[in-house]
Protein backbone atom coordinates (compact mmCIF):
# COMPACT_ATOMS: atom_id res chain seq x y z
CA UNK A 1 0.00 0.00 0.00
CA UNK A 2 1.07 3.58 -0.51
CA UNK A 3 2.58 5.01 2.61
CA UNK A 4 1.67 8.55 1.67
CA UNK A 5 -1.27 10.22 -0.04
CA UNK A 6 -0.98 11.77 -3.50
CA UNK A 7 -1.13 15.27 -2.01
CA UNK A 8 1.60 14.45 0.53
CA UNK A 9 3.73 12.98 -2.26
CA UNK A 10 3.17 16.17 -4.25
CA UNK A 11 4.28 18.26 -1.26
CA UNK A 12 7.43 16.17 -0.81
CA UNK A 13 8.30 16.65 -4.48
CA UNK A 14 7.65 20.42 -4.34
CA UNK A 15 9.72 20.74 -1.17
CA UNK A 16 12.58 18.76 -2.67
CA UNK A 17 12.33 15.91 -0.14
CA UNK A 18 11.86 13.43 -2.93
CA UNK A 19 12.28 13.77 -6.69
CA UNK A 20 9.55 13.07 -9.24
CA UNK A 21 11.93 10.61 -10.90
CA UNK A 22 12.30 8.68 -7.62
CA UNK A 23 8.52 8.63 -7.15
CA UNK A 24 8.02 7.46 -10.73
CA UNK A 25 10.71 4.78 -10.52
CA UNK A 26 9.17 3.49 -7.29
CA UNK A 27 5.78 3.20 -9.00
CA UNK A 28 7.27 1.52 -12.07
CA UNK A 29 9.11 -0.94 -9.83
CA UNK A 30 5.91 -1.78 -7.96
CA UNK A 31 4.08 -2.32 -11.25
CA UNK A 32 6.90 -4.60 -12.41
CA UNK A 33 6.86 -6.61 -9.19
CA UNK A 34 3.16 -6.93 -8.54
CA UNK A 35 1.07 -6.42 -11.65
CA UNK A 36 1.70 -9.84 -13.19
CA UNK A 37 -0.80 -11.50 -10.82
CA UNK A 38 -3.21 -8.59 -10.91
CA UNK A 39 -3.62 -7.56 -14.55
CA UNK A 40 -4.40 -3.96 -13.61
CA UNK A 41 -2.15 -2.37 -16.23
CA UNK A 42 -2.40 -2.83 -19.98
CA UNK A 43 0.97 -1.21 -20.41
CA UNK A 44 3.41 0.80 -18.31
CA UNK A 45 4.52 3.91 -20.22
CA UNK A 46 8.04 3.72 -18.83
CA UNK A 47 10.00 5.97 -21.15
CA UNK A 48 7.29 8.64 -21.29
CA UNK A 49 6.98 8.61 -17.48
CA UNK A 50 10.71 8.98 -16.82
CA UNK A 51 11.06 11.80 -19.33
CA UNK A 52 8.07 13.66 -17.87
CA UNK A 53 9.26 13.17 -14.28
CA UNK A 54 12.76 14.42 -15.10
CA UNK A 55 11.23 17.55 -16.63
CA UNK A 56 9.19 18.15 -13.44
CA UNK A 57 12.35 17.80 -11.36
CA UNK A 58 14.08 20.38 -13.57
CA UNK A 59 11.18 22.80 -13.07
CA UNK A 60 11.14 22.26 -9.28
CA UNK A 61 14.90 22.80 -9.16
CA UNK A 62 14.48 26.01 -11.18
CA UNK A 63 12.15 27.30 -8.46
CA UNK A 64 9.02 27.25 -10.62
CA UNK A 65 5.71 27.37 -8.70
CA UNK A 66 4.14 23.93 -9.07
CA UNK A 67 0.58 22.68 -8.47
CA UNK A 68 -0.41 20.31 -5.66
CA UNK A 69 -0.06 17.15 -7.79
CA UNK A 70 3.07 18.02 -9.78
CA UNK A 71 5.32 15.00 -10.11
CA UNK A 72 2.64 12.60 -8.85
CA UNK A 73 2.23 9.41 -10.92
CA UNK A 74 -1.18 8.63 -12.40
CA UNK A 75 -2.58 5.74 -14.47
CA UNK A 76 -5.22 6.20 -17.17
CA UNK A 77 -8.00 3.92 -18.30
CA UNK A 78 -7.09 2.61 -21.73
CA UNK A 79 -9.99 4.39 -23.47
CA UNK A 80 -8.36 7.79 -22.85
CA UNK A 81 -6.31 8.84 -25.88
CA UNK A 82 -2.61 9.37 -25.24
CA UNK A 83 -0.58 10.73 -28.15
CA UNK A 84 1.97 8.19 -29.31
CA UNK A 85 1.13 5.77 -26.50
CA UNK A 86 -1.00 2.64 -27.06
CA UNK A 87 -4.75 3.06 -26.47
CA UNK A 88 -6.62 -0.22 -26.93
CA UNK A 89 -9.97 0.23 -25.13
CA UNK A 90 -9.41 -3.39 -24.06
CA UNK A 91 -10.21 -4.42 -27.65
CA UNK A 92 -8.33 -6.34 -30.33
CA UNK A 93 -9.66 -3.92 -32.92
CA UNK A 94 -7.37 -1.18 -31.56
CA UNK A 95 -4.36 -3.38 -30.90
CA UNK A 96 -1.20 -1.44 -31.67
CA UNK A 97 -2.99 1.86 -32.30
CA UNK A 98 -1.21 4.97 -31.12
CA UNK A 99 -3.51 8.02 -31.14
CA UNK A 100 -2.26 11.12 -32.98
CA UNK A 101 -3.56 13.38 -30.20
CA UNK A 102 -4.05 13.65 -26.44
CA UNK A 103 -7.42 13.68 -24.72
CA UNK A 104 -8.11 17.01 -23.00
CA UNK A 105 -7.73 15.35 -19.59
CA UNK A 106 -4.25 14.19 -20.61
CA UNK A 107 -3.33 17.74 -21.59
CA UNK A 108 -4.64 18.96 -18.22
CA UNK A 109 -2.75 16.32 -16.26
CA UNK A 110 0.39 17.41 -18.08
CA UNK A 111 -0.34 21.05 -17.23
CA UNK A 112 -0.70 19.99 -13.58
CA UNK A 113 2.74 18.38 -13.83
CA UNK A 114 1.42 14.86 -13.33
CA UNK A 115 3.23 11.84 -14.67
CA UNK A 116 1.31 9.23 -16.70
CA UNK A 117 2.85 5.89 -15.78
CA UNK A 118 0.52 3.52 -17.58
CA UNK A 119 -2.77 2.60 -19.18
CA UNK A 120 -5.15 0.43 -17.21
CA UNK A 121 -7.10 -2.65 -18.20
CA UNK A 122 -10.85 -2.39 -18.82
CA UNK A 123 -13.84 -4.26 -20.15
CA UNK A 124 -13.78 -3.98 -23.93
CA UNK A 125 -15.05 -0.49 -24.90
CA UNK A 126 -16.16 -0.07 -21.25
CA UNK A 127 -18.90 -2.67 -21.68
CA UNK A 128 -18.91 -4.77 -18.53
CA UNK A 129 -18.99 -4.68 -14.76
CA UNK A 130 -16.16 -7.05 -13.83
CA UNK A 131 -13.15 -6.32 -16.11
CA UNK A 132 -13.45 -9.91 -17.33
CA UNK A 133 -14.52 -8.67 -20.77
CA UNK A 134 -11.10 -7.28 -21.69
CA UNK A 135 -9.84 -8.90 -24.89
CA UNK A 136 -6.39 -9.18 -23.30
CA UNK A 137 -6.74 -10.47 -19.75
CA UNK A 138 -9.03 -10.28 -16.74
CA UNK A 139 -8.10 -8.01 -13.84
CA UNK A 140 -8.18 -9.52 -10.36
CA UNK A 141 -9.41 -7.86 -7.17
CA UNK A 142 -6.25 -7.01 -5.20
CA UNK A 143 -8.04 -7.64 -1.89
CA UNK A 144 -9.11 -11.20 -2.81
CA UNK A 145 -7.84 -12.87 -5.95
CA UNK A 146 -10.96 -15.06 -6.23
CA UNK A 147 -13.10 -11.94 -6.75
CA UNK A 148 -13.57 -9.49 -9.59
CA UNK A 149 -12.40 -5.89 -9.17
CA UNK A 150 -15.64 -4.58 -10.69
CA UNK A 151 -15.75 -2.75 -13.99
CA UNK A 152 -15.47 -1.47 -16.48
CA UNK A 153 -12.66 0.66 -14.96
CA UNK A 154 -11.45 -2.34 -12.93
CA UNK A 155 -7.81 -1.85 -13.88
CA UNK A 156 -7.75 1.70 -12.53
CA UNK A 157 -9.52 0.70 -9.30
CA UNK A 158 -7.23 -2.31 -8.77
CA UNK A 159 -4.08 -0.28 -9.52
CA UNK A 160 -4.99 2.28 -6.85
CA UNK A 161 -6.24 -0.28 -4.32
CA UNK A 162 -3.09 -2.39 -4.69
CA UNK A 163 -0.93 0.68 -4.14
CA UNK A 164 0.65 0.48 -7.58
CA UNK A 165 -0.28 4.11 -8.24
CA UNK A 166 -1.66 6.81 -5.93
CA UNK A 167 -4.18 8.06 -8.50
CA UNK A 168 -5.97 6.91 -11.64
CA UNK A 169 -8.63 8.06 -14.07
CA UNK A 170 -11.56 5.97 -15.25
CA UNK A 171 -14.76 6.56 -17.17
CA UNK A 172 -18.31 6.03 -15.93
CA UNK A 173 -21.21 5.39 -18.32
CA UNK A 174 -23.44 3.33 -16.00
CA UNK A 175 -21.29 2.98 -12.88
CA UNK A 176 -17.91 2.02 -14.33
CA UNK A 177 -15.96 4.21 -11.87
CA UNK A 178 -18.11 3.88 -8.75
CA UNK A 179 -18.77 0.12 -8.74
CA UNK A 180 -15.08 -0.90 -9.09
CA UNK A 181 -14.16 1.74 -6.49
CA UNK A 182 -16.64 0.11 -4.11
CA UNK A 183 -15.37 -3.42 -4.86
CA UNK A 184 -11.73 -2.43 -4.35
CA UNK A 185 -12.23 -0.21 -1.29
CA UNK A 186 -11.15 3.10 -2.85
CA UNK A 187 -12.81 6.44 -3.63
CA UNK A 188 -14.31 6.84 -7.11
CA UNK A 189 -16.09 9.88 -8.55
CA UNK A 190 -18.44 10.40 -11.49
CA UNK A 191 -18.69 14.18 -11.96
CA UNK A 192 -21.72 16.02 -13.37
CA UNK A 193 -22.06 15.25 -17.08
CA UNK A 194 -20.11 17.99 -18.88
CA UNK A 195 -17.78 18.88 -15.98
CA UNK A 196 -14.87 16.95 -17.49
CA UNK A 197 -14.18 17.13 -21.21
CA UNK A 198 -14.88 13.98 -23.20
CA UNK A 199 -12.56 15.08 -26.01
CA UNK A 200 -10.25 12.13 -26.56
CA UNK A 201 -12.32 9.70 -24.51
CA UNK A 202 -13.20 6.90 -26.93
CA UNK A 203 -17.00 7.08 -26.91
CA UNK A 204 -19.25 4.30 -25.63
CA UNK A 205 -22.54 6.16 -24.99
CA UNK A 206 -21.91 9.84 -25.53
CA UNK A 207 -24.85 11.22 -23.54
CA UNK A 208 -23.77 9.20 -20.47
CA UNK A 209 -19.95 8.93 -20.54
CA UNK A 210 -17.96 10.95 -18.03
CA UNK A 211 -14.31 10.75 -16.93
CA UNK A 212 -13.51 10.84 -13.21
CA UNK A 213 -10.87 10.09 -10.56
CA UNK A 214 -9.90 7.12 -8.40
CA UNK A 215 -7.93 7.76 -5.20
CA UNK A 216 -7.26 6.18 -1.81
CA UNK A 217 -8.86 9.14 -0.04
CA UNK A 218 -11.38 11.93 -0.60
CA UNK A 219 -8.90 14.85 -0.60
CA UNK A 220 -6.74 13.21 -3.30
CA UNK A 221 -9.85 12.55 -5.40
CA UNK A 222 -10.88 16.21 -5.05
CA UNK A 223 -7.43 17.42 -6.10
CA UNK A 224 -7.36 15.16 -9.17
CA UNK A 225 -10.87 16.21 -10.19
CA UNK A 226 -9.91 19.88 -9.85
CA UNK A 227 -6.95 19.23 -12.13
CA UNK A 228 -9.08 17.82 -14.97
CA UNK A 229 -12.46 19.61 -14.65
CA UNK A 230 -13.63 22.80 -16.34
CA UNK A 231 -14.84 24.06 -19.68
CA UNK A 232 -13.24 22.78 -22.87
CA UNK A 233 -14.02 24.24 -26.28
CA UNK A 234 -13.22 20.85 -27.86
CA UNK A 235 -16.31 19.26 -26.25
CA UNK A 236 -19.62 20.86 -27.25
CA UNK A 237 -21.30 19.29 -24.19
CA UNK A 238 -18.78 20.88 -21.82
CA UNK A 239 -20.38 22.96 -19.04
CA UNK A 240 -19.35 26.64 -19.24
CA UNK A 241 -19.52 27.27 -15.45
CA UNK A 242 -16.17 27.34 -13.67
CA UNK A 243 -15.43 24.31 -11.51
CA UNK A 244 -15.64 25.17 -7.78
CA UNK A 245 -12.78 24.89 -5.28
CA UNK A 246 -13.94 21.67 -3.60
CA UNK A 247 -10.70 21.21 -1.68
CA UNK A 248 -11.37 24.40 0.31
CA UNK A 249 -14.77 23.03 1.36
CA UNK A 250 -13.79 19.50 2.42
CA UNK A 251 -13.72 20.44 6.09
CA UNK A 252 -17.09 22.21 6.10
CA UNK A 253 -18.89 19.28 7.75
CA UNK A 254 -22.53 18.39 7.20
CA UNK A 255 -24.28 20.39 9.92
CA UNK A 256 -27.80 21.14 8.69
CA UNK A 257 -27.25 19.40 5.35
CA UNK A 258 -30.36 17.48 4.22
CA UNK A 259 -29.60 13.85 3.34
CA UNK A 260 -32.24 11.67 1.67
CA UNK A 261 -32.37 7.86 1.65
CA UNK A 262 -34.25 6.87 -1.53
CA UNK A 263 -36.10 3.63 -0.89
CA UNK A 264 -35.77 2.41 -4.51
CA UNK A 265 -32.01 2.06 -3.87
CA UNK A 266 -32.44 0.05 -0.67
CA UNK A 267 -35.04 -2.55 -1.59
CA UNK A 268 -34.99 -6.12 -2.84
CA UNK A 269 -31.86 -7.01 -4.70
CA UNK A 270 -29.59 -5.17 -2.27
CA UNK A 271 -27.67 -7.54 0.02
CA UNK A 272 -28.52 -7.17 3.69
CA UNK A 273 -24.92 -6.49 4.78
CA UNK A 274 -24.62 -3.70 2.19
CA UNK A 275 -27.94 -2.18 3.28
CA UNK A 276 -26.79 -2.19 6.92
CA UNK A 277 -23.67 -0.21 6.01
CA UNK A 278 -25.71 2.42 4.16
CA UNK A 279 -27.99 2.86 7.16
CA UNK A 280 -24.95 3.05 9.44
CA UNK A 281 -23.51 5.75 7.18
CA UNK A 282 -26.80 7.66 7.36
CA UNK A 283 -26.76 7.40 11.16
CA UNK A 284 -23.18 8.68 11.22
CA UNK A 285 -24.14 11.69 9.10
CA UNK A 286 -27.09 12.40 11.41
CA UNK A 287 -24.73 12.24 14.38
CA UNK A 288 -22.53 14.78 12.57
CA UNK A 289 -25.46 17.18 12.30
CA UNK A 290 -27.10 16.26 9.00
CA UNK A 291 -30.88 16.01 8.72
CA UNK A 292 -31.60 12.51 7.42
CA UNK A 293 -34.93 11.26 6.13
CA UNK A 294 -36.36 8.68 3.73
CA UNK A 295 -37.38 9.72 0.24
CA UNK A 296 -38.37 8.23 -3.08
CA UNK A 297 -37.18 8.41 -6.70
CA UNK A 298 -39.87 6.15 -8.20
CA UNK A 299 -38.66 6.13 -11.84
CA UNK A 300 -35.22 4.94 -10.71
CA UNK A 301 -36.77 1.48 -10.60
CA UNK A 302 -37.02 1.62 -14.42
CA UNK A 303 -33.62 3.22 -15.04
CA UNK A 304 -31.83 -0.07 -15.74
CA UNK A 305 -34.26 -0.96 -18.52
CA UNK A 306 -33.99 2.47 -20.10
CA UNK A 307 -30.19 2.39 -19.86
CA UNK A 308 -29.89 -0.97 -21.60
CA UNK A 309 -31.73 0.50 -24.59
CA UNK A 310 -30.11 3.96 -24.65
CA UNK A 311 -26.48 2.95 -24.06
CA UNK A 312 -26.42 0.21 -26.74
CA UNK A 313 -28.25 2.52 -29.16
CA UNK A 314 -25.56 5.17 -28.77
CA UNK A 315 -22.83 2.51 -28.85
CA UNK A 316 -24.09 1.03 -32.11
CA UNK A 317 -23.62 4.46 -33.69
CA UNK A 318 -20.32 5.31 -31.97
CA UNK A 319 -18.66 1.99 -32.73
CA UNK A 320 -19.47 2.20 -36.43
CA UNK A 321 -16.20 4.15 -36.74
CA UNK A 322 -14.20 0.96 -36.16
CA UNK A 323 -14.16 -0.23 -39.75
CA UNK A 324 -10.51 -0.93 -40.53
CA UNK A 325 -10.04 2.26 -42.55
CA UNK A 326 -8.53 4.94 -40.31
CA UNK A 327 -7.15 3.24 -37.23
CA UNK A 328 -6.49 -0.07 -35.59
CA UNK A 329 -6.53 -3.49 -37.12
CA UNK A 330 -7.72 -4.44 -40.62
CA UNK A 331 -8.62 -7.88 -41.92
CA UNK A 332 -7.83 -7.88 -45.63
CA UNK A 333 -10.58 -8.71 -48.11
CA UNK A 334 -11.14 -8.22 -51.86
CA UNK A 335 -13.68 -5.40 -51.39
CA UNK A 336 -14.21 -2.69 -48.79
CA UNK A 337 -17.63 -3.94 -47.62
CA UNK A 338 -16.18 -7.40 -47.00
CA UNK A 339 -13.18 -5.81 -45.28
CA UNK A 340 -15.60 -4.00 -42.91
CA UNK A 341 -17.37 -7.26 -42.08
CA UNK A 342 -14.23 -9.29 -41.47
CA UNK A 343 -12.48 -6.54 -39.51
CA UNK A 344 -15.40 -5.90 -37.17
CA UNK A 345 -16.23 -9.59 -36.72
CA UNK A 346 -12.64 -10.44 -35.79
CA UNK A 347 -11.94 -7.22 -33.85
CA UNK A 348 -14.92 -7.03 -31.49
CA UNK A 349 -15.62 -9.45 -28.64
CA UNK A 350 -18.93 -11.13 -27.91
CA UNK A 351 -20.35 -8.58 -25.45
CA UNK A 352 -19.48 -5.65 -27.73
CA UNK A 353 -21.18 -7.39 -30.67
CA UNK A 354 -24.23 -8.03 -28.49
CA UNK A 355 -24.55 -4.38 -27.49
CA UNK A 356 -23.98 -3.13 -31.04
CA UNK A 357 -26.72 -5.47 -32.29
CA UNK A 358 -29.06 -4.59 -29.42
CA UNK A 359 -28.63 -0.90 -30.22
CA UNK A 360 -29.03 -1.44 -33.94
CA UNK A 361 -32.25 -3.33 -33.24
CA UNK A 362 -33.60 -0.70 -30.84
CA UNK A 363 -32.97 2.03 -33.44
CA UNK A 364 -34.28 0.12 -36.45
CA UNK A 365 -37.44 1.05 -38.35
CA UNK A 366 -40.51 -0.33 -36.64
CA UNK A 367 -38.87 -0.66 -33.24
CA UNK A 368 -37.49 2.84 -32.71
CA UNK A 369 -40.51 4.27 -30.88
CA UNK A 370 -41.19 1.13 -28.87
CA UNK A 371 -37.64 0.83 -27.56
CA UNK A 372 -35.49 3.94 -28.00
CA UNK A 373 -38.35 6.44 -27.83
CA UNK A 374 -39.80 4.79 -24.72
CA UNK A 375 -36.41 4.66 -23.02
CA UNK A 376 -35.83 8.37 -23.69
CA UNK A 377 -39.16 9.18 -22.05
CA UNK A 378 -38.28 7.07 -19.02
CA UNK A 379 -35.09 9.11 -18.85
CA UNK A 380 -37.24 12.24 -18.56
CA UNK A 381 -39.14 10.66 -15.65
CA UNK A 382 -35.92 9.70 -13.87
CA UNK A 383 -34.70 13.30 -14.09
CA UNK A 384 -38.07 14.69 -12.90
CA UNK A 385 -38.14 12.34 -9.91
CA UNK A 386 -34.57 13.25 -8.93
CA UNK A 387 -35.46 16.96 -9.27
CA UNK A 388 -38.41 16.46 -6.92
CA UNK A 389 -36.20 14.68 -4.37
CA UNK A 390 -33.60 17.46 -4.56
CA UNK A 391 -36.23 20.03 -3.66
CA UNK A 392 -36.22 18.48 -0.20
CA UNK A 393 -32.66 17.17 0.03
CA UNK A 394 -29.15 18.44 -0.71
CA UNK A 395 -27.74 14.96 -1.35
CA UNK A 396 -28.96 11.37 -1.46
CA UNK A 397 -27.27 8.35 0.10
CA UNK A 398 -27.40 4.86 -1.45
CA UNK A 399 -25.37 1.70 -1.91
CA UNK A 400 -22.88 1.87 -4.78
CA UNK A 401 -23.42 -1.78 -5.74
CA UNK A 402 -25.94 -4.37 -4.56
CA UNK A 403 -23.22 -6.69 -3.18
CA UNK A 404 -19.54 -6.72 -2.32
CA UNK A 405 -17.13 -7.96 -5.02
CA UNK A 406 -18.55 -11.13 -6.54
CA UNK A 407 -16.55 -14.26 -7.51
CA UNK A 408 -14.73 -14.38 -10.84
CA UNK A 409 -16.14 -16.39 -13.76
CA UNK A 410 -19.73 -16.19 -12.55
CA UNK A 411 -21.88 -13.25 -13.65
CA UNK A 412 -19.83 -12.69 -16.80
CA UNK A 413 -21.79 -15.56 -18.35
CA UNK A 414 -25.20 -14.12 -17.44
CA UNK A 415 -25.70 -10.66 -18.99
CA UNK A 416 -29.01 -9.89 -17.28
CA UNK A 417 -27.60 -10.62 -13.82
CA UNK A 418 -24.38 -8.78 -14.62
CA UNK A 419 -26.34 -5.72 -15.75
CA UNK A 420 -28.19 -5.71 -12.41
CA UNK A 421 -24.87 -4.86 -10.77
CA UNK A 422 -25.52 -1.35 -12.07
CA UNK A 423 -28.99 -0.72 -10.59
CA UNK A 424 -27.71 1.78 -8.01
CA UNK A 425 -25.37 3.67 -10.32
CA UNK A 426 -27.27 3.94 -13.62
CA UNK A 427 -29.96 6.43 -12.52
CA UNK A 428 -27.40 9.21 -12.01
CA UNK A 429 -25.88 8.62 -15.44
CA UNK A 430 -29.31 8.98 -17.05
CA UNK A 431 -29.83 12.22 -15.09
CA UNK A 432 -26.31 13.52 -15.75
CA UNK A 433 -25.81 14.08 -12.03
CA UNK A 434 -22.61 13.64 -10.00
CA UNK A 435 -22.17 10.71 -7.61
CA UNK A 436 -19.24 9.15 -5.80
CA UNK A 437 -18.42 5.98 -3.91
CA UNK A 438 -16.69 6.11 -0.53
CA UNK A 439 -15.50 2.98 1.32
CA UNK A 440 -17.57 2.44 4.45
CA UNK A 441 -16.67 -0.71 6.33
CA UNK A 442 -16.97 -4.26 5.05
CA UNK A 443 -19.63 -6.82 4.29
CA UNK A 444 -20.08 -10.19 5.98
CA UNK A 445 -17.33 -11.57 3.72
CA UNK A 446 -14.81 -9.01 4.95
CA UNK A 447 -14.71 -7.21 1.59
CA UNK A 448 -15.29 -3.45 1.27
CA UNK A 449 -18.71 -1.87 0.98
CA UNK A 450 -19.02 1.38 -0.97
CA UNK A 451 -21.55 3.98 0.08
CA UNK A 452 -22.68 6.23 -2.72
CA UNK A 453 -23.28 9.97 -2.33
CA UNK A 454 -25.54 11.42 -5.05
CA UNK A 455 -26.03 15.13 -5.72
CA UNK A 456 -27.92 17.29 -8.21
CA UNK A 457 -26.17 18.67 -11.30
CA UNK A 458 -23.22 20.89 -10.31
CA UNK A 459 -23.57 19.68 -6.70
CA UNK A 460 -19.98 18.44 -6.31
CA UNK A 461 -19.21 20.64 -3.28
CA UNK A 462 -21.95 19.19 -1.07
CA UNK A 463 -21.21 15.69 -2.39
CA UNK A 464 -17.55 15.98 -1.35
CA UNK A 465 -18.45 17.50 2.06
CA UNK A 466 -20.53 14.41 2.80
CA UNK A 467 -17.83 12.10 1.45
CA UNK A 468 -15.21 13.75 3.68
CA UNK A 469 -17.35 13.17 6.79
CA UNK A 470 -18.08 9.56 5.79
CA UNK A 471 -14.37 8.94 5.34
CA UNK A 472 -13.66 10.34 8.79
CA UNK A 473 -16.26 8.21 10.59
CA UNK A 474 -16.01 5.05 8.45
CA UNK A 475 -15.64 1.85 10.51
CA UNK B 1 -43.83 -3.43 -27.14
CA UNK B 2 -43.25 -5.56 -30.27
CA UNK B 3 -42.34 -9.24 -30.28
CA UNK B 4 -38.99 -9.81 -28.69
CA UNK B 5 -35.99 -10.57 -30.86
CA UNK B 6 -35.77 -13.80 -32.91
CA UNK B 7 -32.75 -15.56 -34.36
CA UNK B 8 -33.70 -14.16 -37.78
CA UNK B 9 -33.85 -10.65 -36.31
CA UNK B 10 -30.37 -11.10 -34.89
CA UNK B 11 -29.10 -12.24 -38.27
CA UNK B 12 -30.66 -9.16 -39.87
CA UNK B 13 -29.24 -6.65 -37.35
CA UNK B 14 -25.84 -8.32 -37.55
CA UNK B 15 -25.88 -7.62 -41.28
CA UNK B 16 -26.92 -4.00 -40.68
CA UNK B 17 -24.15 -3.61 -38.11
CA UNK B 18 -21.59 -5.18 -40.46
CA UNK B 19 -20.94 -8.20 -38.28
CA UNK B 20 -20.72 -11.81 -39.43
CA UNK B 21 -21.70 -14.29 -36.74
CA UNK B 22 -21.13 -18.04 -36.71
CA UNK B 23 -24.16 -20.26 -36.11
CA UNK B 24 -23.08 -20.78 -32.51
CA UNK B 25 -22.70 -17.01 -32.01
CA UNK B 26 -26.13 -16.42 -33.53
CA UNK B 27 -27.73 -18.93 -31.17
CA UNK B 28 -26.06 -17.44 -28.10
CA UNK B 29 -26.75 -13.80 -29.04
CA UNK B 30 -30.40 -14.54 -29.87
CA UNK B 31 -30.84 -16.09 -26.43
CA UNK B 32 -29.02 -13.30 -24.59
CA UNK B 33 -30.61 -10.39 -26.45
CA UNK B 34 -34.05 -11.89 -25.94
CA UNK B 35 -33.38 -12.14 -22.20
CA UNK B 36 -32.13 -8.54 -22.08
CA UNK B 37 -35.14 -7.19 -23.98
CA UNK B 38 -37.38 -9.32 -21.77
CA UNK B 39 -35.87 -7.65 -18.74
CA UNK B 40 -36.66 -4.27 -20.30
CA UNK B 41 -40.34 -5.16 -20.71
CA UNK B 42 -41.22 -3.22 -17.54
CA UNK B 43 -40.98 0.13 -19.32
CA UNK B 44 -43.51 -0.94 -21.96
CA UNK B 45 -46.31 -0.86 -19.40
CA UNK B 46 -45.56 2.66 -18.12
CA UNK B 47 -47.98 5.46 -18.93
CA UNK B 48 -45.75 7.84 -20.86
CA UNK B 49 -48.44 9.92 -22.53
CA UNK B 50 -47.33 13.54 -22.71
CA UNK B 51 -43.77 12.77 -21.53
CA UNK B 52 -41.10 14.40 -23.68
CA UNK B 53 -38.06 12.29 -24.62
CA UNK B 54 -34.63 13.28 -23.21
CA UNK B 55 -31.62 12.85 -25.46
CA UNK B 56 -29.15 14.87 -23.44
CA UNK B 57 -28.94 15.28 -19.66
CA UNK B 58 -27.63 18.81 -19.38
CA UNK B 59 -29.35 21.17 -21.81
CA UNK B 60 -27.01 23.62 -23.47
CA UNK B 61 -28.04 25.90 -26.33
CA UNK B 62 -26.31 25.71 -29.66
CA UNK B 63 -22.60 25.88 -28.99
CA UNK B 64 -20.61 27.93 -31.46
CA UNK B 65 -16.94 28.68 -31.63
CA UNK B 66 -15.40 31.73 -33.24
CA UNK B 67 -15.03 31.23 -36.98
CA UNK B 68 -11.26 31.13 -36.85
CA UNK B 69 -9.14 28.47 -38.49
CA UNK B 70 -6.98 26.51 -36.04
CA UNK B 71 -4.43 23.80 -36.73
CA UNK B 72 -5.81 20.31 -37.33
CA UNK B 73 -4.16 17.00 -36.57
CA UNK B 74 -0.92 16.37 -38.42
CA UNK B 75 -1.85 14.46 -41.58
CA UNK B 76 1.23 12.26 -41.65
CA UNK B 77 0.75 11.31 -38.01
CA UNK B 78 -2.90 10.41 -38.64
CA UNK B 79 -2.09 8.35 -41.73
CA UNK B 80 0.74 6.60 -39.91
CA UNK B 81 -1.86 5.18 -37.50
CA UNK B 82 -4.02 3.81 -40.35
CA UNK B 83 -3.84 0.22 -41.62
CA UNK B 84 -2.96 1.45 -45.15
CA UNK B 85 -2.27 4.84 -46.69
CA UNK B 86 -1.08 6.18 -50.03
CA UNK B 87 -0.50 9.66 -51.49
CA UNK B 88 -1.75 11.38 -48.34
CA UNK B 89 -4.97 9.37 -48.26
CA UNK B 90 -6.39 6.30 -46.52
CA UNK B 91 -6.13 3.31 -48.86
CA UNK B 92 -8.97 0.78 -48.97
CA UNK B 93 -9.82 -2.21 -51.19
CA UNK B 94 -12.22 -1.63 -54.15
CA UNK B 95 -15.54 -0.28 -52.89
CA UNK B 96 -17.69 -1.65 -55.72
CA UNK B 97 -17.26 -4.35 -58.32
CA UNK B 98 -14.46 -6.86 -58.76
CA UNK B 99 -10.89 -6.21 -57.83
CA UNK B 100 -9.11 -4.75 -60.88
Amino acid sequence: MNAVSALELGRQIRDGERSAVEATDAVLARIGERDAGLGALREATVEHARTTAAEIDRRVAAGEAMGPLAGVPVALKDNICTRGLPTTCGSRILEGWRPPYDATVVTRLAAAGMVTVGKTNMDEFAMGSSTENSAYEATVNPLDSSRVPGGSSGGSAAAVAAGLVPLALGSDTGGSIRQPAAFCGVVGVKPTYGRVSRFGLVAYASSLDQIGPFATNVADAAALLEAIAGHDAMDSTSIPEAFPDITARLGDGVDGLRVGLPREFLGDGIAEDVRRRVHAAADALAAAGAVVDETSVPAAAHALSAYYIIAPAEASSNLSRFDGVRFGVRKDAPTTPEMYDLTRSAGFGHEVKNRIMLGTYALSAGYYDAYYGTAQKVRTLVIADFDAAYERFDVLLAPTAPTTAFPRNTLVHDPVKLYQQDICTIPTNLAGHPAMSVPFGTGDDGLPVGVQVLAPALGEVDMFRVAAVLEEVAP
Amino acid sequence: MPERITRDDVEAVARLARLRLTDAELDLSAKELDAILGHADDIASLDLAGVEPTSHPYPLGNVFRDDVATPSLDRDEVLAAAPAAEDGMFRVPPVIGEEP
